[in-house]
């Protein structure tokens, strides 16, 4: 790595700004720290000052009532960070608020991209292509076996289930932040204008997106509604409330889950799942690999994931890259 | 194949057993001849293409894409079908119709070594990946979509409306497609007649005991010996020589690595009994068996030299009869069916066959005090047998019983952790343990006793993987080495001196008994602890 950019060093603990003694992601409390998204395992509580994106920062506040030292910065904004950083947060298309951050210092450029994806989805905006000398990348999905099919593809799937045993519901695990949102929202967009139910962990996000401009159609609360009224629906759960004893007061659920893990068919057994369907807010394979060469970064430094195949995709390439070994990102449920 | 691929998927995502009875026989009903047949035949894993090989896949992938990110990928899923079936390279343009299952059957099965990388090749380009993954699994035989061979004829019997035991009778001395079974079965054709064949008949198998106690007036006890459980099967035409096969447990014919039992049997029958080793020093009164050990070394072979015949002569500790110079004698009760044995084993060479025997105890409690006292390599514990039980296939819930010794225990350290395959993949849930070849206070080592992977919850399994993940030292591919931290207290049935193991020492079908998070590492055992123990 060229040594000019000892300003930015990766710390077991996050990404460590060194000239303002900012933190971008950190996994403990901070005096100061940006975040990229709500996520739990990106956005913790906790911190002096949290600059991130308005939606973030609600999304954060509903999580953990942080409402102190919050700064929000809008998309395309830039702000100053002290010590000669400036700091812009750009879309990345993973949830809703989701954020890249860009740092220039000394005229060098370095992208934090956070968790991101680059195929469309209706509640966020899209990631956006920018120049940088490195880009620091996620690869959740950094293994050539991920490509994510097309969600109307899965979408369908789902409805076509749904119509072949109208007797039973479809119970989809999804991440409560962003997943089961971006679901409910293509399920709406495929026409399927029939209420949603909702687990009752699932409601409060729900109603926040749509607050924040992300209509959803008519949800209803899973609890008090009686088993019959469920029968041909879909219901949405956090993934943890799948095989959970919550489930048994629905009318003969369809196990589903909506995960890039449902790629691979012993990943779906290990879940006990029966419909699995393959979506996902991370970037796949093809997505990665592909923002790279279109970033087309001097150095990719890869957080979190399947790093070593993406690395030896770099080195296939002729490119530079090493892997950040960051704690506390967790990926299991995406 | 699109059928057969859904087929596949569905039995993959499907967890009740009923559900997938359903699916088969639903599959089965509306798939006509042959492909029906294949299928079948590729559920019960009776399908050999001795061209493909997980090693052929291997090498298809590696020409296709890089060998690194080839090898991070199997790791990842676990499953050289599934990886090869996501990671092939879909070709630009449309290469023909996807095959049927017969032709995908007939090209695989006129593949060699040499022309399988092209054949399979071409075959997988005109498949999608659901496709590609039931080629592939088709062609390697290794399906693990949880359904066992006899669920499969299960699921023919439910579709068909005939008897599950009847399909069992009928089964063995058929070949793939099946077409007489399923002509017998969907259109009531003669079953077919397979009395001159020296064919397989299915093991009737035993339940554990668990905590439940049976009454000595109704069971008959008898050692469960520990060597494997052979049939041997004598039959021809009237009037000509007749053939001997020896059959394993799960119906495989091992005749080429016991023929001299074989050999030994000549007379039309089937009986049922334990293969094992003549030795001098285990089980003296009862006729000296050897440890499974040494039954070990005859295992596997498809020649056997002379030296191995003197230096492991091999013989059958007889359990049971089936057939009897042309008699089936299945349905009569077990203690007839021993009176029968006792007399017929006397038209049987001694050198080659002995009577198991009856254990003498007047109560449950007298035969508890007996079980407990013994402590012999060849023995696993008792059976206890029905005294009116019929031979009936499988196991039968009441009519036999195996009651194994207690295991016995030690605390070993985990060294290395590897990914499971299969269900388990991405789990760490094959662990390397060790023992103390010292003080451990005073800079002792461990030494690898053993492996191990099972024996724990699917909670438990979570908290290991999570454990083995957090206390990594180091990486060497799919393996973990763990820090010296987690104390696994091991079950096992025996301990046995072993070349392979740098420790000198084995166990026999160790298993995880305890996790035992609270004990300090360094209170493990010794390894004198496990050597004491051995009793080769």
């Amino acid at each position: 790595m060229p040594a000019d950019f000892a300003w930015i060093r990766p710390e077991p603990w996050g990404i460590h700004v060194v000239p303002a003694d900012t933190w971008i992601d950190p996994a403990r409390a901070v005096p100061h720290a940006l975040v990229t998204h709500g996520h739990a395992d990106h956005a913790r509580g906790g911190h002096g000052t949290t600059v991130a994106t308005p939606e973030t920062l609600e999304i954060m506040d509903l999580r953990y009532n942080t409402r102190e030292g919050a700064v929000p910065v809008a998309y395309g904004e830039t702000v100053r960070l002290g010590g000669g950083v400036d700091a812009t947060f750009l879309p990345a298309g993973h949830v809703l608020g989701s954020a890249q951050i860009l740092l220039k210092h000394a005229g060098e450029r370095v992208i934090v991209t956070g968790d991101y994806k680059r195929r469309a989805d209706p509640t966020c905006a899209p990631f956006t292509v920018t120049p940088c000398d490195i880009l620091v990348t996620e690869a959740t999905f950094g293994l050539p076996i991920f490509c994510h099919p097309p969600i109307e593809d899965e979408i369908a799937k789902l409805l076509a289930t749904l119509r072949d045993q109208p007797d039973r519901c479809v119970l989809v695990g999804a991440y409560a932040l962003g997943k089961a949102q971006r679901l409910i929202a293509e399920l709406r967009r495929a026409g399927h204008d029939a209420p949603v139910y909702l687990h009752g962990a699932m409601e409060r996000m729900c109603r926040l997106y749509e607050e924040l401009g992300v209509p959803l159609g008519e949800l209803r609360p899973v609890a008090g509604t009686p088993r019959d009224a469920m029968r041909g629906h879909v219901v949405v759960c956090p993934p943890s409330a799948l095989n959970d004893r919550w489930s048994r007061r629905l009318p003969d659920p369809i196990t589903a889950m909506a995960s890039g893990w449902m790629r691979v068919r012993q990943r779906a057994r290990q879940k006990n799942v029966e419909l699995p369907l393959v979506i996902s807010d991370h970037a796949d394979w093809g997505e990665l690999t592909g923002t790279v060469e279109e970033v087309n970064p001097a150095e990719t430094w890869i957080t979190h994931g399947r790093e070593d195949a993406l690395l030896r995709w770099h080195q296939l390439h002729q490119r530079r890259a090493r892997a950040l070994a960051l704690v506390g990102y967790e990926d299991e449920d995406d | 194949m699109e059928k057969f691929a859904a087929l596949i998927d569905a039995l993959v995502y499907t967890r009740g057993r009923n559900e997938k009875l359903r699916l088969i026989a639903a599959y089965l009903l509306r798939t006509p001849d042959p492909d029906r047949g294949w299928a079948l035949a590729a559920l019960t894993g009776s399908l050999d293409f001795p061209a493909v090989k997980s090693s052929t896949i291997r090498r298809l992938l590696m020409e296709r894409v890089d060998p690194v990110l080839w090898t991070l990928s199997r790791d990842f899923v676990g499953d050289t079908a599934e990886t090869a079936s996501l990671l092939w390279p879909e070709p630009a343009e449309a290469t023909g119709a996807a095959p049927t299952l017969a032709e995908a059957v007939e090209h695989l099965s006129r593949m060699t070594r040499a022309s399988v990388a092209g054949e399979l090749a071409s075959l997988l380009d005109r498949l999608d990946a659901a496709g590609r993954y039931a080629l592939l699994k088709l062609a390697t035989g290794e399906m693990r979509i949880g359904v066992s061979s006899r669920l499969a004829k299960v699921a023919f019997a439910d579709a068909f409306g005939v008897a599950v035991d009847d399909v069992e009778e009928h089964w063995h001395g058929q070949a793939p497609p099946y077409e007489e079974l399923f002509a017998w079965a969907a259109d009531g054709a003669p079953a077919p007649d397979a009395r001159h064949l020296p064919l397989f008949r299915p093991f009737m198998l035993a339940h554990p005991l668990e905590d439940a106690s049976v009454s000595l007036d109704e069971y008959a006890a008898e050692w469960k010996w520990d060597g494997i459980r052979v049939q041997l099967v004598h039959a021809g035409p009237p009037g000509e020589t007749g053939e001997t096969r020896v059959y394993s447990r799960s119906g495989d014919d091992i005749t080429r690595s016991f023929p001299e039992l074989a050999a030994a049997f000549q007379i039309p029958g089937i009986v049922d009994g334990e293969c094992m080793v003549r030795g001098s020093h285990q089980g003296g009164e009862e006729g000296g068996a050897a440890s499974f050990n040494a039954l070990q070394q005859r295992l596997g072979r498809k020649t056997v030299s002379r030296t191995m015949l003197t230096d492991y002569p091999a013989f059958v500790r007889l359990y049971d009869v089936l057939h009897w110079r042309g008699e089936d004698l299945r349905a009569l009760p077990w203690s007839e069916r021993r009176r029968r044995l006792e007399s017929l084993f006397a038209e049987l060479p001694p050198s080659h066959f002995d009577l198991s025997q009856i254990i003498a105890a007047g109560t449950f409690d007298e035969l508890a005090q007996i079980r407990a006292r013994t402590r012999d390599d060849a023995i696993e514990g008792l059976m206890l047998k029905r005294r009116d039980s019929p031979y009936v296939a499988g196991r039968r819930a009441g009519l036999w019983y195996k009651w194994k010794r207690d295991p016995l225990l030690i605390d070993c350290v985990l060294m290395y952790a590897q990914r499971g395959s299969g269900k388990r993949s991405s789990y760490y849930s094959d662990y390397t343990f060790g023992c103390w070849d010292g003080d451990p206070d005073a800079g002792a080592e461990l030494l690898p006793v053993g492996k191990a992977y099972s024996g724990f919850t699917d909670e438990e399994l979570v908290r290991l993987d999570r454990h083995v993940r957090q206390h990594t030292v180091n990486r060497f591919g799919p393996v973990r080495e763990t820090d010296r931290s987690l104390v696994l207290e091991i079950a096992f049935d025996s301990a046995h001196l072993s070349k392979r193991h740098k420790s000198g020492l084995s166990m026999r079908f160790p298993r995880v008994h305890r996790i035992r998070w609270d004990k300090p590492a360094h209170e493990a055992d010794r390894i004198e602890a496990l050597r004491a123990l051995v009793r080769d």
